[in-house]
């Protein structure tokens, strides 16, 4: 059974489009991947999973029960929240934290400890100490912990890495991975690309549209389809306009400290594009052909919607 | 119910891990007590009085003595001068001066009366004590006594009979202190959980709305409870306000009050959006209109007819007026019916106006 069905969910605050007839589905047991940039409508469609609010046009389910009519019954236990900001208490302790949650749930830690065992060991040294006084990985690793003591169905995790260091970035998706083999469906959202290639499928979420949607491999191969070049020269600031005016350019962007360069099908033939730059006048010229990360293709994906618009 | 006894147990936790909330929830009424019954008094104590003696005889000398033993007085200077007298009214160092003239009947009494009801007061006290027997003689001015048609008006005053600021003002801060402490917390704690995002969580849990709220007034209740006992044993021993009625029926009656404060503390927890908001709510919209229109300091009945309709809704008038039968006038449950009444009914449209507000979404 499906996880997470979403079907054409529109939202708008007051004149503000949040959403925009976005459709997905996330399997049981599949560690699903909502990324974008900030603003993109990621919180909005998490917090109308979660039955937090209700969306203008549309329907979703989550396990099997829709959100607008079977709200009562999804509250019962059947999903784990886990909002994007810190939303525990700060001035109970770890434990008392998780003691908590268990028992609003009308559960135990001792029950479902095999759950979280392997997030708990992590955090347990600190389990005395409160909550608030935790680093920003320590926290969402409670969080994680108290969204998982009553053992849901689903998981809608709203942002967890954010402000958390790479180390316990890394903690956290192998935590997830771990839960996603025990049968648990996730739905994670993150504005981090390079989180994507964890994930089992991704969604690319930017202004309110689910842009596209696949397994991050595929994607790679299929965005892999027209040659990739990384190219630096001594003037960079001139290079990226010079690129854009390269007629065999399909698309160029700054990419760190090099500028990424997709070229039109057919066109794959980087020696005449050195000998181009140098006719502009440019010297230090290096073109390194690359492999497509989840990155680039991002960037393709939101150049071409906004073509569109 | 244990997931109740596990909510109510986490808001005690919130309560005692903070120390401002703790101070305000436990020292305020006492010093609140402490300050109504001593600092912010409307009796006035060892007034600093001047004395023009032009009869300087036994009779006169009986006279500033008796003012020198009051409490009310202090004696400034005994002076034969006149224009020491205005000298010292116009340096402010004298409230009130006394003139015994050489002969006749009459002692005049001068009043700065810059401040009136100091004034009324003061001169109360001085015409009490120059209308007393002297020691060992007859009413030495009885002309005093029997202005206004030579009828002689004795009065005895019912219920507090020292006429002590401190019978009005412990009903009243007791009004103020259960209001301030349930409604202005509870407020806070609702809007706390909204406001860093554990409200979040907790819709999504299978948590009922009704438990939410009853768990967080819960501890705000026991704690007004424990707040009632201090106040009752501060006034009794430390004010000498006597309890006359049943305690166990003013426990109750201010039981029922302080629910009254839950439910307008949950309320105004439906308006606000913050901390802050809910604050300045419970401050402005509460505080004021217990100090001003409950009667506590300024009698509802002079009041224009609006304002004394605006003063019905307020909690703490019927809950002061109620106090003061039980306490002071030492009446039985049968005289506070009416003010029970009031009460039971606002806490049950506030609560059902919270519950019905109070919502399950974002």
């Amino acid at each position: 059974m499906n996880s997470v069905v979403v079907q054409n969910i529109s939202k708008a605050y007051g004149g503000v489009t949040a959403l925009e007839s976005v459709s997905l589905n996330v399997g049981g047991g599949e560690l699903f991947g909502l990324i974008g940039p900030d603003g993109a409508g990621k919180t909005t469609l998490m917090r109308i999973l979660a039955t937090l609010l209700l969306p203008d046009t549309g329907s979703a389910k989550v396990c099997g029960l829709d959100v607008v009519t079977d709200w009562k019954d999804i509250r019962r236990g059947r999903i784990g929240y886990m909002p994007g900001r810190f939303s525990l208490y700060q001035d109970l302790t770890v434990e008392e934290n998780i003691r908590f949650f268990a028992s609003v749930f009308r559960t135990t830690m001792e029950k479902n400890y095999d759950l979280i065992r392997d997030i708990y060991v992590q955090i347990a040294p600190f389990r005395h100490r409160r909550a608030g006084r935790l680093s920003g990985g320590m926290k969402q690793k409670l969080a994680l912990c108290c969204a998982l003591i009553h053992r849901p169905d689903v998981l809608l995790l709203d942002e967890p890495t954010t402000g958390v260091d790479p180390v316990s970035r890394v903690e956290l998706w192998d935590m997830l991975g771990r839960l996603k083999r025990q049968g648990v469906g996730i739905l994670v959202s993150t504005p981090y690309m390079d989180e994507a290639a964890r994930c089992d499928r991704i969604a690319l979420m930017y202004s309110g549209r689910c842009l596209s949607a696949g397994e991050p491999g595929v994607i790679c191969r299929e965005a892999g389809a027209s040659a990739l070049y990384a190219v630096c020269s001594d003037n960079m600031y001139a290079l990226l306009s010079d690129l854009r005016s390269y007629p065999g350019a399909l698309s160029c962007y700054a990419f760190g400290r090099e500028h990424h360069l997709r070229l039109k099908p057919g066109e794959s033939d980087a020696s005449l594009l050195t000998g181009w730059l140098c006719d502009k006048g440019h010297s230090g010229i290096t073109v390194e052909p690359i492999s497509v990360t989840i990155e680039d293709w991002f960037m393709d994906k939101i150049v071409q919607h906004n073509e569109q618009e | 119910m244990n997931q109740f006894l596990s909510f109510v147990r986490k808001e005690f936790c919130h309560i005692f891990r903070d120390v401002r909330t703790m101070l305000i929830l436990l020292l305020m009424p006492i010093i609140l007590v402490i300050l109504f019954g001593y600092a912010i008094s409307t009796e006035i104590r060892r007034s600093p009085v001047a004395v023009l003696d032009h009869r300087r005889d036994d009779v006169s000398f009986k006279r500033i003595e008796q003012f020198r033993g009051s409490e009310y007085f202090t004696l400034h200077t005994t002076t034969g001068n006149p224009a020491e007298i205005h000298d010292l009214f116009r340096k402010g160092e004298i409230k009130i001066a006394l003139i015994f003239p050489a002969d006749g009947e009459e002692a005049a009494i001068l009043s700065d009366a810059t401040n009136p009801n100091e004034a009324t007061a003061l001169t109360q006290y001085a015409t009490a004590i120059l209308a007393s027997p002297l020691p060992g003689a007859g009413p030495f001015y009885p002309t005093l006594m029997q202005r206004g048609g030579g009828v002689k008006a004795e009065v005895s005053l019912l219920y507090n009979p020292q006429m002590k600021g401190s019978y009005n003002f412990v009903p009243g801060v007791m009004g103020l202190i259960l209001i301030l402490i349930c409604a202005m917390m509870t407020s806070v704690g609702v809007v706390r959980e909204r406001e860093t995002g554990s409200m979040e969580v907790l819709l999504v849990s299978p948590l009922r709305p009704a438990y939410i709220i009853l768990a967080k007034a819960a501890p705000y209740l026991l704690i007004s409870i424990v707040n009632i006992a201090t106040i009752l044993l501060l006034s009794r021993f430390l004010l000498d306000v006597p309890i006359r009625g049943s305690v166990a029926l003013l426990i109750a009656f201010s039981i029922l009050y302080a629910l009254v404060a839950l439910c307008l503390g949950l309320f105004i927890s439906t308006i606000a959006d913050t901390q802050q908001a809910a604050m300045l709510i419970s401050g402005v919209a509460l505080m004021l209109p217990v100090v001003l229109l409950s009667g506590m300091i300024f009698p509802v009945e002079n009041m224009p007819w609006i304002l004394q309709r605006l003063s019905d809704v307020v909690p703490a008038k019927w809950y002061i007026a109620g106090v003061k039968d039980v306490m002071i006038k030492g009446l039985g449950y049968e005289s506070i019916l009416r003010e029970t009444g009031i009460l039971a009914l606002m806490a049950i449209v506030l609560t059902a106006i919270s519950i019905k507000r109070f919502n399950t979404r974002l």
